[in-house]
């Protein structure tokens, strides 16, 4: 056991320092880990924000005057003003998300109770802005309108609404994308780190000189599993420490322990899969298209970047078997619920039977692919 | 030679650096029309650096002067010229090959490189093959031919134009004897139809150097002598070549030098090894043939045979690494498939291709493998010096294996097999490549090991001398074993002087060498320019990439087909839709207006209602794990003070752990509170404005029509990039990467030629997802086809071009598949308005996604998928794209090296 355990170690050393001869590598690793994150925190607008939106008025009236100026930076960019005509060209052009069209006459026929009609063009290719961006515009002009028409006293609804979001009060998108893209990080890097690594030693023979060794696969394997694992929970770790909470002040919830917990949880899933691929692909160059394969869907679907709730069944019920969803689930319960063991248990429970089988998976193919 | 004929090569105060270590210094020498010349030295001394920068693949330092045909091979524009007329053959076991292509594909792609003809490349690839006994295996892949078939091959490869000059880097290493006599023949028929050109080559083999018309003898980075061999034996007072050459050597180097003397086999009946009729078959292929052999403790067993009769197959069913088609074979009676790890531990196994880490320093490798090998700590010190005196390897401990000589490296790789005094030492070709003296020193060790510590030792070699060391031999052939004898009695049945006379006896009479055909007439001596563009080259590249694409079925099938998956997933799993959320209620009141209004939220097809919530502890454990998205807290007396007119409060948290859906939430509940309002008597507003929402290019505001689209272009930058990427890292890491540097192919040839097959690729793959997306998805093309059709080329094209972009900064494949996916990945899928527009972005993010081509190509596809726009609209993007197309492809050529640094 003891000699297991000195195998396993040395291996790993090994792993950690051909890693860091690889210099263009810890570039690549620094750079993910913060510019990276940075960017992508950055890069998502909060909320509405900057809307493009034009408006077309033909009525040329106090009211339309009062409505134009009421959609204000920084929900939405500086409104320009176009004649009817170019409201087709410019939106086929990608220039406007919306366009507010007020019909000429339109005071004149809703004092006179008329109920005219304001048209808002909407391209709804822009998904995230096309929906939510409406209803600001209809509460926004609806809000002007009465306020023009009858005072501000005089309106008193029957109930009154007070909202409030939890766990991120002004609904900051930078803390929520800035730790969607730690989390494709880890997956990402893990996964290359150890199935690259795999493939090269193959290619190169030396994995093969390995197995002449007293050396047994699982050795092998684990001291791919531990080294790499560390080197992202590392990289990831001051990622959270000095970029997201440092830079991007977002405050962490939860315990910052249990999270590196859960981390090293879903490293080990996800190193495992690294390996895993690293069974099934022959060279670099196939892995290489598994990765973006296996990795891409992971990303995208692991309830990171859009909820799961709106995902068919079908995909909800596949994506349980990725390592990203629970940790995803758990990283979001850890540090914007500020939620405990006795909430994420669950996850990590799923984590570790990933894991497992992919390990076991792996183990299972490792010598059949070395012969090979 | 007379003054007045020009040197084909002519060094002069020629001085190489490796950081502080000089590899040459100040050599400065001639090379005539005509002459053969061997380049002989320990290992390490710069002979391999001397080499390279002769055939131009190196980069010259700034001091001294090297002139080649004629030329300052300074100049780029010389070098250019004259580089068809250079042929190189790098040093290792097919450096320079293509291990998926055929035999017969390898000679063709350097065949068209040099302008060949049909006719001509077939000419010439007969007479190579035939000459070397490659003709029966022209269609086998370069990578399952033995060692020594490699280099032959290798040499082929090099030979296939006539070239002037000839430098050839230990050609013959791990080559059978056989095979090296006809080898040299081939090189003096070349010769006599080509009397002026001039040939280097550095070889191991003294032997072999005795038949060159020159000798150039290095140690230490500078010219020890030159002259005839002639010349050497009287110099030196030797009357062979090793001993002459050892002569040469400093002092220092020859101290504790001895010719290593077996002494006699002390009996000893335990059986070490044994293998009973051994066979093993690839395919229809016999690798190994019923071989048995019985090998006592303490003995030295020899293997000898020509290049793939099976050695290296044998030895690796010794270690376990390959089962046996049949027999069987145990290692101190246990059989060898139950191999335990007891008997590991008493193994040492020395490969025939250096197996050992280039990331590890020689020493690092050698401690891993003492304790890997479970030497007890205390000692393994000791043993890691001991091993760095004993093999010479002191002065290069901390430096990478990569970077030194073969000789060197196949030290260290013996180094770490007998580090720790294993029972069994199994080696491959331990001594191909390494020096006269370094050779001695190690089979000195060897007889010690066998002698004193009855170490068994099963060794191939190609060297008589060494074979005649062993205490029997077993010559090989085509899977069979001829004789097995000691070497003595091998020789006697023979009837011939000495081993190597026996040796090529046996082969001869197993199967009688070919007829040689004629040399062809002296061709026509293609004078192809280097400068020059040549679609010819270019087409080559291409049609070896693709190939090489088409051998590798399971890749090209992921990136043909792969992107169709993604696709299907992405197009059906991401969705904006907010709906069916979990939410709860609070109600403080129970009265029918309460009741009323979560009734009014729960029936919406928005939200779904959970049991309701107890108190605020309960309230705030389930949306702490996520059990609730909203919580509706109604106050006590909510129904009273709503009928009283005072407008009470009702509370409502929303989940605000991702903002968008979040958003949404807010959006659906002020909407419905609004109309909830609305239609109470107690309200006192006016009714709501009238705003017609017309939702464009997406009526129903569906995820779908508005994903397919943007799918495509973000699957179409990452595969095909990340495909052409390591198509170039590949070969700089696997060491192809040198034909690029020898060959007359132009960066510009090299590049768009390795494109081509990729941008084919890419664009089939295009064509699949918008076949797909009209029919499975049925987003329908509205716009311009011929738009859509012609953009999506030149996106293809501009993937694949940041590909080889990215690969021209990166030397491991590691490395340049996370910087592919890097800047790949998050560019596409978040900066380039796939969610969110670009225009709505700030900073780093809006450059970024301003200027990354997928912007762009989602315009288009967009624009054409749901607007059903055309060239018109779309001018500025699709402008934006053809402008990009040669931009990225000058930009990865310009940073392409043609030489090594």
């Amino acid at each position: 056991m003891k000699q297991h355990l000195r195998n396993i170690y040395r291996l790993g050393i090994k792993e950690l320092s051909g890693l860091y001869r690889d210099k263009l590598m810890l570039i690549l690793i620094i750079y993910s880990f913060s510019l990276g994150i940075y960017i992508s925190a950055k890069a998502a607008p909060e909320s509405i924000s900057n809307a493009a939106l034009a408006v077309v008025d033909e009525d040329h009236s106090a009211l339309s005057q009062r409505l134009t100026d009421a959609f204000l930076p920084p929900m939405f960019s500086k409104v320009r003003y176009i004649p009817l005509d170019q409201v087709d060209p410019g939106m086929d052009k990608g220039e406007y998300t919306f366009v507010l069209v007020i019909p000429p006459d339109f005071q004149k026929d809703l004092l006179a109770g008329h109920d005219p009609a304001l048209q808002l063009n909407v391209d709804a290719t822009r998904m995230s802005q096309a929906f939510t961006g409406a209803g600001y515009i209809r509460q926004i002009a609806d809000l002007e309108a009465g306020r023009f028409l009858a005072g501000d006293d005089s309106i008193v609804p029957a109930a009154n609404l007070v909202m409030r979001n939890r766990f991120n009060p002004n609904l900051t998108r930078a803390w929520f994308s800035s730790v969607v893209q730690l989390i494709n990080n880890i997956s990402l890097l893990a996964v290359i780190l150890t199935g690259a690594a795999l493939i090269r030693e193959r290619e190169n023979g030396t994995l093969e000189h390995l197995m002449v060794l007293p050396l047994t696969p699982m050795e092998i394997m684990l001291s791919k599993v531990w080294s790499m694992a560390l080197v992202v929970l590392t990289a990831g770790s001051a990622s959270l420490i000095f970029m997201i909470q440092g830079v991007l002040k977002m405050p962490v919830e939860g315990s910052r322990l249990l999270f590196m917990l859960g981390m090293i949880f879903n490293l080990f899933a996800v190193t495992s899969l690294g390996i895993f691929l690293s069974c099934i692909a022959k060279n670099l160059p196939q892995l290489g298209i598994l990765l973006i394969l296996v990795l891409m869907p992971m990303d995208m679907l692991s309830g990171g970047m859009t909820p799961q709730e709106s995902m068919p069944e079908a995909v909800r019920f596949i994506m349980q078997a990725a390592p990203a969803t629970h940790f995803v689930s758990l990283s979001q319960a850890i540090l914007y619920r500020g939620a405990g063991i006795e909430v994420v248990w669950k996850q990590f429970l799923a984590l570790a039977l990933i894991g497992g089988i992919l390990f076991y998976f792996s183990l299972w193919r490792f010598k059949k692919s070395i012969a090979s | 030679m007379t003054s007045h004929i020009l040197p084909l090569v002519k060094a002069e105060r020629l001085t190489y650096r490796f950081g502080k270590v000089a590899a040459l210094q100040e050599v400065s020498l001639e090379l005539f029309p005509g002459e053969l010349t061997a380049l002989i030295g320990p290992d390490g001394v710069g002979k391999s650096t001397l080499l390279s920068l002769v055939s131009g693949a190196r980069r010259l330092q700034k001091d001294g002067g090297l002139f080649c045909l004629g030329g300052n091979m300074r100049e780029k524009r010389h070098r250019d010229n004259s580089c068809p007329q250079i042929a190189y053959m790098p040093q290792g076991l097919g450096k320079n090959l293509y291990f998926t292509l055929t035999v017969e594909e390898n000679l063709q792609y350097f065949a068209r490189l040099f302008g060949h003809d049909r006719a001509e490349c077939r000419r010439r690839i007969d007479l190579l093959t035939a000459s070397t006994g490659l003709k029966d295996f022209l269609h086998r892949p370069a990578g399952k031919l033995s060692g020594g078939m490699k280099q032959k091959l290798g040499l082929c490869c090099a030979l296939i134009h006539d070239p002037q000059l000839l430098i050839l880097d230990e050609p013959t290493t791990g080559v059978d004897p056989l095979a090296r006599g006809q080898f040299w023949d081939l090189i003096d028929r070349i010769r006599e139809q080509n009397p002026s050109m001039g040939v280097i080559a550095a070889t191991a083999y003294m032997d072999e150097a005795a038949r060159f018309d020159r000798l150039w003898a290095m140690d230490e980075g500078k010219i020890l002598f030159d002259g005839t061999p002639a010349d050497l034996f009287k110099q030196s007072g030797k009357s062979d070549l090793d001993g002459a050459f050892i002569q040469l050597l400093s002092p220092e180097k020859r101290a504790g030098h001895r010719e290593p003397v077996l002494t006699p086999l002390p009996p000893d009946d335990q059986i070490a090894i044994q293998a009973h009729e051994l066979s093993r078959k690839f395919g229809d292929f016999t690798a190994v043939d019923k071989v048995s052999f019985t090998i006592r403790r303490g003995e030295i067993f020899g293997f000898l045979g020509s290049n793939g009769c099976g050695k290296t197959t044998t030895m690796r069913m010794l270690t376990g690494l390959l089962e046996p088609s049949g027999g069987h074979a145990e290692l101190f009676g246990s059989p060898v498939t139950g191999n335990t790890m007891e008997i590991r531990k008493h193994l040492g196994y020395m490969t025939q291709s250096f197996s050992l880490y280039n990331e590890l320093t020689v020493k690092a490798n050698l401690l891993l493998y003492a304790r890997l090998c479970q030497l007890p700590e205390k000692s393994v010190a000791a043993a890691c010096e001991n091993m760095l005196t004993r093999f010479g390897l002191r002065e290069y401990a901390y430096e990478y294996p990569k970077a030194l000589p073969l000789g060197i490296k196949q030290r260290l790789s013996l180094a770490a097999a007998v580090i720790h005094q294993p029972a069994i030492l199994i080696l491959d070709e331990p001594t191909s490549g390494v020096d006269p003296v370094a050779r001695d020193n190690f089979w000195q060790l060897i007889i010690e090991l066998s002698r004193r510590d009855k170490v068994t030792i099963f060794i191939t070699t190609h060297f008589m001398n060494e074979a005649m060391r062993c205490d029997r031999i077993s010559l090989m052939h085509a899977g069979r074993s001829l004789a097995c004898d000691t070497p003595q009695k091998v020789i006697e049945s023979s009837g011939k002087k000495d081993l190597e006379a026996a040796f090529i006896h046996f082969l001869e009479t197993a199967s009688p060498p070919p007829e040689l055909p004629e040399l062809p007439e002296i061709g026509k001596n293609n004078q192809i320019s280097g400068r020059k563009f040549s679609f010819q080259r270019l087409f080559a590249c291409a049609w070896k990439e693709n190939l090489e694409l088409l051998r590798d079925p399971i890749r090209a099938a992921l990136a043909l087909f792969g992107a169709l998956l993604l696709m299907t997933v992405m197009g059906y799993g991401i969705s904006m839709d907010v709906e069916e959320l979990p939410f709860a209620v609070l109600d403080r009141d129970n009265s029918m207006i309460s009741r009323n209004y979560a009734l009014n939220i729960a029936g919406s097809r928005y939200f779904v209602e959970k049991p309701p919530v107890k108190d605020y502890a309960d309230l705030d454990r389930r949306m702490k794990n996520g059990e609730l998205s909203m919580a509706v807290e109604l106050p006590p007396e909510f129904g009273r003070e709503l009928e009283a007119g005072r407008s009470p409060d009702v509370a409502v948290w929303v989940d605000g752990a991702m903002p968008m859906r979040s958003e949404t939430i807010n959006g659906y509940v002020n909407a419905m509170h609004e109309q909830w309002n609305a239609s109470r008597p107690e309200s006192r507003t006016l009714p709501p404005l009238n705003i017609e929402i017309r939702y464009r290019y997406n009526p129903d505001v569906r995820s779908l029509p508005a994903m397919v689209p943007g799918v495509i272009p973000i699957l179409l930058i990452m595969l095909p990039a990340t495909l052409a990427a390591l198509a170039v890292v590949r070969e700089k890491e696997m060491g192809s990467i040198i034909n690029f540097y020898v060959t007359p192919l132009t960066g510009t040839e090299f590049l768009i030629g390795k494109q081509l097959p990729y941008i084919i690729f890419a664009y089939l793959s295009a064509l699949l997802m918008v076949l797909m997306a009209v029919t499975a998805f049925d987003v329908p093309v509205k716009g311009s086809w011929i738009l859509l059709l012609i953009s999506l080329f030149l996106y293809c094209i501009i993937s694949t071009g940041m590909g080889l972009l990215a690969s021209s900064v990166t030397r491991s494949q590691i490395a340049v598949i996370f910087l592919t996916m890097l800047s790949t990945m998050l560019p596409a899928t978040q900066l380039c308005g796939m969610i969110n527009p670009v225009s709505t972005q700030q900073g780093l993010a809006k450059i970024i996604g301003t200027v990354y081509p997928t912007t762009y190509m989602l315009l288009i596809c967009r624009g054409v998928f749901n607007k059903a726009l055309g060239f018109k609209e779309l001018s500025g993007a699709f402008l934006y794209l053809l402008c990009l197309v040669p931009l990225i492809a000058s930009l990865g050529i310009s940073c392409q090296r043609k030489q090594e640094k």
